[in-house]
């Protein structure tokens, strides 16, 4: 095998991959066999940095140089200039936003600094094709450690011991839940990876599947060794077909080596993964929907118990983890529980990965330790507000969760005091936003969602979240009054109450968090008729300035509905009944003569 | 039964794909995938041929087609486009560009120009949420998208 020097990692994740990462790589290769490196250098297509919004990304190993926002053209300069005479391209390197420093080492990078990756470990430094890099980097080291040192109930107690919570939103502890499962006895059990990733901005699972996906195929074989199941199956959402692909590929290089199929390891224990198709249900992140999925049918969930621990797919015990959950496991086996549960808070242990969006400036997908504080995340990692304007909110938990203010900055995040504060760490969705973003806009966003996928079968979801939908579009339209917040709060409480499955009973989050953080804003939309982020339309009126304004015409020439008016050289006016508020005045005018009030 | 009007040709493929799945009830979703994969769409026809060779009722097949929001009973566009509704392209204008691809295209979120050109619709987060808001057209991925660069990116399509 040639050993190589020095290699060049080119981040294929998604957002890099739009920006025409697979060229960069192209272009790297091509540029190193012109120079005769190509037994030298090595070029690998790794999983998500995790630094979008300076992506594509390549990182030079062994020097750890980190090149950000990379265009193909700037592929033949990175080989002429670093790989061959050692100078590192400045111009690419990561500039510092406060001492406007260029820093070459990502160790070094306030993005990175207090991340700990644990559940990423992989992503970004292996290809995820090749399974020998995974090896290479102590893979399946955990499931032969398994197989060949520790009984089933000893895999169940170091999980337990760990403290390891399910990843996928509720929180619910991985190793009791092995154990109820290695209890129910059956002529077959299922282990289920739940890879139906519906949540609006998070995206952890995807990167993880296509950055490390034979990471979850191990994990799911510890799975199966510990509850004596011998079928595996990955319930992954059509929309992923770049994961889809990863998986396919790493499922066979595994059969290959004989790290699944039958008598694994020589140990005489069998497993096997298949995939399965979601077709775009938020619901069928729901257990009990997404076995109904699995089976062919419509992704309703059904009443627990009978949880799926005792009957599940195919009315046969059946063990549900999500991906991040499972990308936990292998290294808990190898380092120990006691190494695992040193990490995080008195009751989560361990770290969190969180997609990080919204108006900040380093989007990207973080992984850190529980305990660590919003302001830590926003602040440093995140590098603070876009246009260094004002921090307002922060939602969490996506549809299901709540947004937390200012208030809530130094509250150190885990599964229980986000709970506490009104909102749940979910999938690990993280939108920040600044003030102009409309809280009841955004409530109204998220019952949108929730409305459209509430799956039907019970009428608290199917018919309260439409009424509360109802009453935030009759605030956002300026006919709510008093009475209505009353109604939204009682109504919210209902449908958390009386709804049969997890997206029902927190459905209403959204609408409750910001009555409760954000009220006044709520009773300007009410009693004043006022929206002061600019979002909600029909609040707004668009004004011209009659001293601002020098009469050019530009406004009234392009405004659609001709709803502007006055004469040449004169001030102009706005019919607000004709008026449709579409913007193209204010974008047109050159003397700031339009405003919204 | 109802009278089925497709071409024998696709009649043959379709019964061609749920054998491929053993025709079993249990794989009605996997055999929709397929069939969607092949005709771009589910319309009734077709869906009654997928209910006769799986032994279950057209109601059933038709349950799931609606249930979930990847199956479509309408072809879409030569060109499809998806605006990414996503929280993070949501409170970085989203709905804007949305509407600015509303009025350039003159169709409403979920349906086709007249010529067959573009279909529009919404997608919840693709995952690419540095680049927000993001569009996908067919495969191809449009980043920090503003209103006024959606024409231009339509003209790459038109001519």
């Amino acid at each position: 095998m040639a050993k190589f020097k020095m290699h060049l990692l080119v981040c294929g994740g998604t957002g890099c991959n739009a920006s025409r990462s697979q060229e960069i790589a192209q272009n790297l290769t091509s540029s190193l066999k012109d120079n005769g490196l190509e037994n030298e250098v090595q070029v690998i297509l790794t999983g998500c940095f995790g630094f979008c919004e300076k992506g594509p990304i390549v990182k030079v190993m062994p020097d750890n140089t980190f090149y950000t926002e990379v265009k193909p053209e700037d592929a033949t300069e990175i080989i002429m200039e670093h790989v061959i005479k050692g100078r590192k391209v400045t111009r690419l390197l990561y500039t510092d936003p406060e001492n406007k420093q260029h820093v070459a080492d990502s160790k070094h990078m306030g993005f990175y600094k207090k991340q700990m990756r644990i559940a990423l470990r992989n992503c970004g430094y292996i290809d995820p094709q090749n399974i020998e890099e995974y090896i290479g980097a102590d893979g399946y080291s955990a499931l032969a450690k398994c197989l060949g040192e520790m009984t089933p109930e000893q895999v169940i107690n170091e999980i337990k011991l760990s403290g390891l919570r399910g990843r996928g939103g509720g929180g619910f502890p991985t190793g009791l839940k092995w154990e109820i499962a290695s209890k129910n006895h059956a002529d077959q059990k299922y282990v289920v990876c739940n890879a139906d990733e519906g949540d609006p901005g998070a995206f952890m699972d995807r990167s993880i599947l296509e950055g490390d996906p034979h990471t979850v195929l191990e994990a799911m074989a510890i799975n199966g060794f510990a509850i004596g199941a011998t079928k595996g199956v990955i319930y992954i959402r059509a929309e992923y077909p770049l994961a889809i692909n990863r998986l396919l590929v790493a499922i066979d290089q595994a059969h290959e080596y004989g790290l699944l199929g039958e008598d694994i390891l020589g140990s005489g224990f069998n497993f096997d993964i298949e995939l399965r198709y979601g077709a775009g249900a938020f619901v069928c992140g729901e257990e009990t929907a997404l076995i109904h999925s699995m089976e062919g049918q419509r992704g309703e969930p059904t009443f627990k118990p009978p949880f799926p621990a005792q009957s599940g797919y195919n009315k046969k015990p059946t063990n549900v983890n999500n991906v991040e959950t499972y990308a936990n496991i292998p290294i808990i086996i190898t380092k120990g529980a006691n190494w695992f549960n040193q990490i995080g808070t008195e009751k989560s242990k361990g770290t969190k990965v969180f997609a990080l969006a919204g108006q900040i400036n380093n989007v990207g997908l973080i992984e850190v330790p529980m305990g660590i504080t919003l302001r830590e995340i926003i602040y440093e990692i995140g590098g603070g507000i876009k246009g260094g304007r004002e921090f307002k909110a922060v939602q969490t938990g996506g549809p299901s969760g709540g947004c937390l203010t200012t208030k809530h900055l130094d509250t150190p995040i885990d599964y229980d005091n986000l709970i506490a504060a009104g909102s749940m760490m979910g999938s690990g969705g993280m939108v920040v936003m600044d003030e102009t973003s409309c809280m009841v806009a955004i409530a109204k966003f998220y019952l949108e969602f929730t409305v459209e996928e509430s799956c039907g079968k019970c009428s608290p979801c199917r018919i309260g979240n439409k009424r509360l939908h109802e009453i935030l579009e009759k605030i956002t339209k300026g006919n709510g009054t008093m009475e209505d917040l009353d109604n939204l709060t009682n109504l919210g409480r209902v449908i958390k109450d009386a709804s049969l499955c997890g997206l029902g009973q927190t459905s209403p989050n959204p609408v409750l968090s910001t009555i409760e953080n954000f009220y006044d804003e709520y009773v300007e939309h009410i009693k004043d008729k006022k929206c002061k982020a600019g979002v909600c339309k029909s609040l707004m009126q668009y004004v011209v300035d009659q001293e601002q304004c020098v009469g050019c015409t530009a406004c009234a020439r392009n405004c659609p509905v001709n709803a502007i008016s006055g004469e040449k050289k004169m001030p102009h006016f706005i019919n607000t009944e004709l008026c449709i508020k579409c913007g193209a005045c204010i974008e047109k005018c050159k003397f700031n003569a339009i405003s919204i009030c | 039964m109802a009278k089925v009007k497709l071409a024998e040709s696709k009649i043959n493929k379709i019964k061609e794909i749920c054998a491929s799945f053993g025709n079993k009830p249990g794989e009605a979703i996997n055999v929709l995938h397929k069939v969607q994969g092949e005709f771009g769409y589910l319309p009734a026809e077709v869906q009654e041929v997928i209910a006769q060779e799986l032994n279950v009722s057209v109601a059933q097949i038709y349950g799931i087609v609606t249930f979930y929001s990847f199956f479509t009973m309408t072809p879409k566009g030569e060109f499809p486009i998806s605006v990414c509704m996503g929280t993070a392209c949501y409170v970085r204008g989203a709905e804007k560009v949305l509407d600015e691809f509303k009025r350039e295209l003159k169709i409403g979120v979920g349906e086709t120009t007249p010529d067959g050109k573009f279909s529009l619709n919404c997608l919840r987060c693709v995952g690419a949420c540095g680049l927000a808001p993001v569009v996908l057209i067919g495969e191809k991925v449009y980043g920090r998208l503003t209103p006024d660069g959606v024409k231009d990116i339509l003209n790459e399509y038109r001519s």
